[in-house]
Parts: structure tokens; sequence; C-alpha cells
């Protein structure tokens, strides 16, 4: 217990500390929310879905979430790369409990970071539906966050160097995020879309998001919700068997 | 303590460890020596639990690192060839969570903390992040560390590269008195033949991952007929570079200045 709380600790102080890199990816989220937002808008509202800003924000919440929360957790290479790994690895505590506080500690910077961009999405003129079930949509966060923590690590423990990093960046997070239906509405897809967009985990977070920010639903909170449990345990032991495997 | 039978260790068809047994009783200091390469790292690997071997048996406190994992990481502290230290964490933070990690209750963890950062000049640092450090405080930092759970066996991979002649033999004698006073049990590896002379009871050199002679300082210089531990290194590991670039002339210049040196 006190090294998974020793391995959180350590990943949130290196976030609040890198004070820069929160504000730096801040921006990416803005431009999908005020460029993308503002310049589909009009398409949007002929095709009689409303407003489109309103329906974006979630999918850019979910967005900054996986991206944080991905990120953090490849940030073993880091630590691989700049030795501290080493240390974790050889200290006398199973590794299962390593990797569950490192993943603890990148969701919780994720939910942060979906927090900051929430906010700044509300000064943008996003409004929640209600904010009574704003509670809810952080328990989406927080889930969304914690699958994806587990999944970079899982991945961080099998890459051995920084390059492997583009080729995650390009053929499996970006996939993620454009079939997770952030940016459009899964409704009437063609076939295989409507497939490929419903075994993406992140589908499920963007769309539990969207029932507790603006009560649109695709496939119902429930249903997001266990799917994503399932993802969250299905990546922890994934990851755990990975990291305990590591060799250096 | 150490006990190692057979051990191999290979990388496609290199044997970067090959076939090699040696023990180490006790609350002794065994030194580990041998050139660039020779596979000392990664037999420190092979004994700290990051390596499996390719075959043979080891174990550390009658203990198998393949079944007792855990237990056996208890037992041992072991301070990096190459850093391992958290750069955006303080001096105490990165000693801290290293106490955490090995069960150090917090009392204890705080006051052993102090002492041993008071011990290696770096307590008026303590708030600083590491990144900042130079190159002698992260090493000081990295043995300080190695340190704070009193381990059994202490393994020390090169650990005075990079330090000037006063850390270094500071950290020597800190390293005596624990292995004096604790009766913890040494296995280090180090490029400076006088520091092995110096601290080690015992002396194992590899080449070529074969461990081609062991015995005290002494035994080593008399079977190699050699009246200093580096002359009797290099006439055990030089042999081949010798013969090839036939440079005798330089080996025995180098030797001479030795002397002089003394």
């Amino acid at each position: 217990m006190h090294a998974i709380h020793a391995m959180w600790l350590r990943e949130v102080k290196r976030y609040l500390r890198s004070r820069v890199q929160i504000i730096a990816s801040l921006a990416q989220p803005m431009m999908y929310l005020l460029i993308l937002g503002f310049g589909l808008s009009p398409v949007f509202q002929q095709a009689g879905q409303g407003n489109y800003i309103q329906f974006v924000a979630p999918g850019v919440v979910g967005m900054s979430v996986l991206f944080s929360s991905v990120f953090s957790g490849v940030g073993l290479l880091f630590d691989r790369q700049f030795g501290f790994l080493k240390e974790t690895l050889v200290a006398p505590v199973p590794r299962a409990l390593i990797m569950i506080g490192r993943t603890l500690g990148s969701a919780t910077n994720a939910v942060l970071q979906g927090t900051l961009v929430l906010t700044v999405c509300i000064i943008a003129g996003f409004r929640p539906a209600s904010l009574a079930q704003l509670p809810l949509a952080f328990g989406f966060m927080i889930l969304i966050a914690i699958v994806f923590a587990a999944l970079g690590t899982a991945m961080g423990s099998v890459l051995k160097d920084m390059q492997g990093f583009q080729i995650i960046m390009n053929f499996i997070v970006m996939p993620i995020f454009f079939l997770s239906g952030a940016l459009f509405p899964l409704t009437n897809l063609p076939p295989v879309l409507k497939i490929l967009t419903s075994i993406d985990p992140l589908s499920y977070g963007i769309d539990g998001l969207r029932t507790e920010l603006i009560n649109i639903s695709h496939f119902g909170a429930s249903v997001d919700f266990t799917v994503l449990v399932i993802a969250a345990v299905a990546f922890i032991s994934l990851g755990s068997y990975l990291f305990s495997k590591i060799e250096i | 303590m150490i006990r190692v039978h057979e051990l191999v260790k290979t990388y496609g068809e290199f044997r970067a460890v090959d076939n090699i047994s040696f023990t180490v009783p006790p609350g002794e200091i065994f030194a580990f020596l041998g050139p660039n390469g020779a596979g000392k790292t990664t037999t420190i690997k092979m004994l700290t639990t990051l390596l499996k071997p390719t075959s043979g048996s080891l174990t550390l406190d009658g203990l198998s690192p393949a079944t007792h994992q855990t237990e056996v990481r208890k037992r041992f502290g072991i301070v990096f060839q190459d850093p391992s230290l958290d750069g955006d964490l303080t001096a105490y933070e990165n000693m801290d969570i290293h106490g955490v990690l090995y069960a150090v209750p917090a009392r204890l963890r705080a006051e052993r903390i102090e002492s041993l950062l008071k011990l290696f000049e770096l307590w008026d640092r303590r708030d600083g992040f590491v990144k900042t450090f130079s190159g002698g405080m992260k090493r000081r930092l990295e043995i300080a560390r190695g340190f704070l759970h009193t381990p059994k066996i202490l393994f020390l991979d090169e650990p005075t590269l990079g330090l000037d002649p006063q850390s270094r033999n500071q950290l020597w004698g800190h390293v005596k008195n624990l292995n004096e006073s604790e009766k913890t049990t040494v296995f280090l590896t180090t490029h400076y033949m006088d520091e092995a002379e110096r601290v080690a009871h015992r002396i194992a050199i590899i080449d070529h991952g074969k461990i081609v002679a062991q015995g005290t300082p002494d035994e080593l210089k008399t079977q190699t007929k050699t009246d200093s531990l580096e002359a009797a290194f290099l006439a055990l590991t030089g042999n081949s570079i010798r013969d090839e670039s036939a440079n005798a002339g330089a080996d025995n210049l180098r030797q001479f200045t030795q002397m002089w040196r003394r």
C-alpha cells in the first residue's frame, strides 16, 4: 500500500512541477474546440444536430484525458532512459504494485488535465446540461484515465526506446482518438466504421461523458460504465504482467 | 551469502557470462574485476533479479532470485553503474521514496536520511532538484541511498566512477565501516585496482565472460609473480591485447610510472 502511494505521489509531483508542459498541452484540445468547433458549427447546425461546440466539448475533454494518460504511462520510457526505472525494479515490492501506483498517478494527472480542459471549455462557451450530473462525468473521466494510463504503462513496458513512441502515437493512440466518436456522432455510420468504433474503449468513455454532460447517449451510461471497467481490469492485468517481465 | 554455480548468460551467439562459479561468504568484501565488457555488470544484473540467467544457478542468502524474488530483493542494496535517480525529485524525496519502497519505518527513515545526507555532505542541498546536481553529487546521493535500508548484501557497480579522491576515500571508509559494524557482505566492481587492493578481502578477475583467477590480493600477486594488483590484473587480462599490438613497452612503462608514484 505504501509503495502504491509512493509511486502515485511521485507521478503527481512530477506532473504538478511541469507547469510549462501543463499549459502547452492545453493548446491541442483548444484548437479542436475553437477552430474545429466554430468551423464545423454551421454545417452541424444545418444537418439538424444542434450546436457543435456543445457536442464536441465532451469529446475534447475525453481526448485530453486520453493523451495525457497515455503520455504519462509511456513516461516509463523516460524512466528507462534516465535510469530511475531500475531503482523501482529491484525494490522488494511486487512489481504489480509498482505498476498500479504508477498507473493511478498517471490517471490522476490525466483527470487533472481533463478538469483543466473542461474549465477552459466552459469559459469558451460550453454549458453542461446539469450540474447534478457533473460528479458522474468525473467518474467517467477517472475511468477513461485509468484505462489508458494502464495501456500506456503496458506499452511502455514493451518498448525499449523513444523511437517506438512515434509508432504508438500514430498506430494506436491516434486511431483510438479518431474512432472514438469524439468529433462525430456514432449514429448512421458505414458498417466497417460502426464495428471499429464499437471495439474502441474510448467510444464508451466519450459516450459516458456526453451522457452526463449534454444528455446525448449512444450506448447508454450503464453499458459505457461496464465496458470501461472491464477494459480497466484487462489493461491493468496486462500492464502488471508486462511490467513484471521487464528485464534491463 | 552469495553462491554462483556454472552461471551462463547468452545474447544470441554472444556469451556475455560464460560458466562462472564463485561463493562469497557472509561478511566478506568481494571485488569483481575485469576489463570493460568482461561481463561484470551482466553478472550483477543476474544477482540483483534484473536479468534471468540462461543457465546455471545462483542463490543469495540461500534464496534463489527465480523463486523468491521479493525476499531476495529485501536482502540487498545496489549502487548502479549508471544513474538511477529521479531528476525531477529533490535529493530528500529520492531518499524518501527509496525508504518507503524498502519499508523503512517513517521515524527511522527520517533519522537515517538526515544522518546519511549529512555524512555525504548533501544535507544543505536536500531540497534541490537532483537534475541540478553535479555528477559527483548525484553519485554521492546514489551511494547514500544504497545505505539507507541497511541491506545484508551491498552491490557496488563501479561506485567511484567520476568521484574526486576525497569522495572516493570517504566512500570506501564508509563501506569498510559498514562491513565491520554490520557484517554487511559487499560485492563490488571497480576499475581502480588500488581501491580493490585496499578494501577487498577476496578478488575474482573476469575476462571474456570467464573467471580467470580468484583469491586474495596477495594470492593473485604470487600467482602472477607481480608486485601490485594492477600488474597482476594486466598479466591475467592484458595478454591478448599485448600480443596483438606488441606494445609490451607501454605496459611496462605504465607499471614503471606506477611504481614511481608510490
